[in-house]
């Protein structure tokens, strides 16, 4: 048999069903990965009892023919989610030490499904970031590297370390959450697969809250095939999550026929930015091509109010994320400061977030707590939601006229090198989200697939945007992309 | 719009986020690098368009009004900071 850590979702689960391999095997072939991956700084907090003692269970239930498709499957979480008994920090200092008394509803819905636990990825404090260079673990790495170069490459953000995890073979697949981009751009960084689903669709409950009108959960994988079938497993109704949908969850794998002749796929023309690399424009006529080819019909469409996306995001995400870190307090749990002589509660306070949040979460806590502070409600606040409305409204119109789907670039660019924005004005880390950050504010659901490489050899994706509640069909224009751009490519192993 | 230093320093209090004085120049340059970025949203139309409360067009689910958990006393408490006596400690709020 091949190496057990090249296996996808898909082919694990086919072999273990087919009595080839145990979960036990595929866990301990997982663990040694890991433990030879230090350099990735992928993983911050390792469960292997967990592994062992899950996989254990998943082999009884496979035995006993009792097996869903995620059963005995190795898996990494990443820190946002609150796991029980294990340490969920946000990857950020305040929440040091911090090990939930309950579970999060994605990881219990994964966890009965049969899914092994590895352990915690790294990510950016908070989810806030583009390049995993906000967490208080370090930075994680990506696996690829450009050419000959040995310079330590970013895995995006701020679901990086998930991304690096999965892309050096060190789980089938892991968890991600997205607010502007979080999945889609890491993913297209390190040549793998992870779709953000329709806002609702996947339970926030237990997952630590930045924006929570803009955060979604999904998976990040190998393939198309294996974030279908991941996604089946996160999805469906929590009464815990009361903006969470209560529709029934399709079989997304079912849906990959890769057929999608006579689908109308809009091309906007809003997304050509000034200053777009080369590459980055061939990628996508690329796969507009693929799509025709396909028996799709292309639709150049127009999406008016795209240039304004980043600027409402950072004034929704800002504010609702300085409401939601206001709990971070020093009182019921985390990092509390010292505090000195004569110190009250509000130095302990101030003394408590100072220390514990870095200087981009402070940065956005407080930019948040001015857009909504008297005298700017409205010329902010109130005035981006507007936006927001209209920015929505673009989408609605082009899907009335008949468009399916919307093929876009994921990012502006591949991988940059860690520190290389060291430097940069914060406006400049936030372009990266350009293409993703739409889809976050109107709540559809969005997809990036690798489909190609730039001269350095980088991997580069493209996003596909669906219709509300149609992750199936969007995931089958993206199964599309993934036969006919046969992206093969891995990171050469350095590590 | 521009930020000041005094401006800096009294959202950084409202933030509750302790800034030291000699930051808060600088902090007030990245304010106003993110609010220039912002501005661009005033040259939107918004006559006629209501705020967004939510993307998805949904009635929020309701449910009885009935008691659903509770007696977690031991789980509340088990990562604060400072716990005494079955309550969450902290420094003398009153005089």
């Amino acid at each position: 048999m091949t190496d057990l850590t090249d296996l996808t979702i898909a082919t694990a689960r086919d072999a273990l069903r087919a009595g080839e391999t145990t979960a036990v095997e595929l866990a301990e072939a997982h663990l040694t990965a890991i433990e030879g991956a230090g350099a990735l700084n992928a993983f911050v907090h390792h469960t292997p009892d967990i592994a062992r003692a899950q996989a254990a269970a998943a082999d009884t239930r496979i035995k006993a023919g009792d097996a869903p498709a995620l059963c005995g499957i190795p898996i990494g979480v990443k820190d946002l989610f609150c796991t029980k008994g294990v340490p969920s920090q946000a990857a950020s200092r305040i929440l040091q030490g911090f090990k939930p008394e309950y579970e999060s509803t994605v990881t219990t819905q994964l966890f009965g499904a049969g899914a092994v636990m590895l352990g915690k990825l790294n990510m950016d404090e908070f989810a806030m970031g583009s390049s995993n260079e906000t967490s208080t673990y370090g930075n994680a790495i990506n696996p690829w590297r450009a050419g000959n170069s040995d310079a330590a490459l970013t895995p995006g953000g701020s679901s990086g370390g998930s991304a690096s995890a999965v892309a050096a073979r060190l789980c089938l697949g892991a968890t991600g959450t997205d607010t502007g981009g979080s999945i889609r751009q890491p993913a297209a960084f390190t040549g793998t697969v992870g779709i953000k689903p329709t806002y609702g669709r996947v339970s926030r409950w237990g997952i630590v809250a930045f924006a929570s009108s803009l955060d979604q959960a999904g998976p990040m994988t190998r393939t198309v095939r294996d974030s279908a079938i991941m996604l089946g497993a996160m999805a469906g109704h929590d009464p815990k999550d009361s903006t969470s949908a209560d529709l029934a969850v399709p079989d997304f794998e079912a849906m990959l026929t890769g057929d999608i002749k006579g689908q109308v796929i809009g091309v906007p023309r809003e997304y050509r930015m000034d200053g777009m690399p080369e590459e980055i424009d061939t990628l996508w006529q690329d796969g507009i091509e693929m799509l025709r080819d396909a028996g799709a019909e292309i639709r150049d469409i127009s999406l008016p109010h795209t240039k304004y996306a980043l600027p409402t995001y950072y004034v929704i995400a800002p504010a609702e994320a300085s409401s939601n870190l206001a709990r971070y307090d020093g009182v019921r749990f985390g990092h509390r400061a010292d505090i000195g002589q004569g110190d009250g509660i509000t130095e302990m306070y101030e003394k408590t977030r100072a220390e514990g949040f870095g200087p981009e979460v402070q940065r956005r806590v407080m930019v948040g707590t001015y857009v909504l502070s008297a005298g700017f409600y409205d010329a902010y606040y109130n005035r981006a939601r507007k936006v927001r409305a209209l920015i929505k409204k673009d989408f609605d119109d082009v899907f009335a006229a008949g468009v399916d789907a919307i093929l876009t670039p994921a990012t502006p660019s591949s991988a940059f090198e860690l520190g290389s924005m060291a430097d940069a004005d914060p406006i400049e880390m936030y372009l990266n989200d350009v293409f993703t950050v739409t889809v976050n504010l109107a709540g559809l659901p969005g997809v990036a697939v690798p489909t190609g490489q730039d001269r350095k050899g980088l991997p580069m994706g493209l996003q596909v945007i669906g219709k509300p509640w149609e992750e199936g069909a969007l995931l089958n224009v993206a199964q599309c992309l993934e036969d006919r751009a046969g992206f093969v490519a891995r990171a050469e192993k350095w590590w | 719009m521009s930020i000041d230093k005094e401006t800096a320093r009294k959202v950084a209090k409202l933030a509750r986020i302790a800034v030291p004085d000699d930051r808060l120049d600088a902090l007030a340059g990245e304010f106003n690098a993110i609010l220039g970025f912002i501005e661009q949203l005033q040259e939107v139309d918004v006559d006629g368009v209501e705020p967004m409360v939510s993307v998805t067009p949904q009635r929020l689910k309701r449910r009885e009004d009935v008691v659903t958990d509770g007696g977690q006393q031991r789980a509340v408490l088990a990562n604060a900071p400072d716990a005494r006596e079955g309550f969450f400690a902290v420094p003398k709020v009153v005089e």
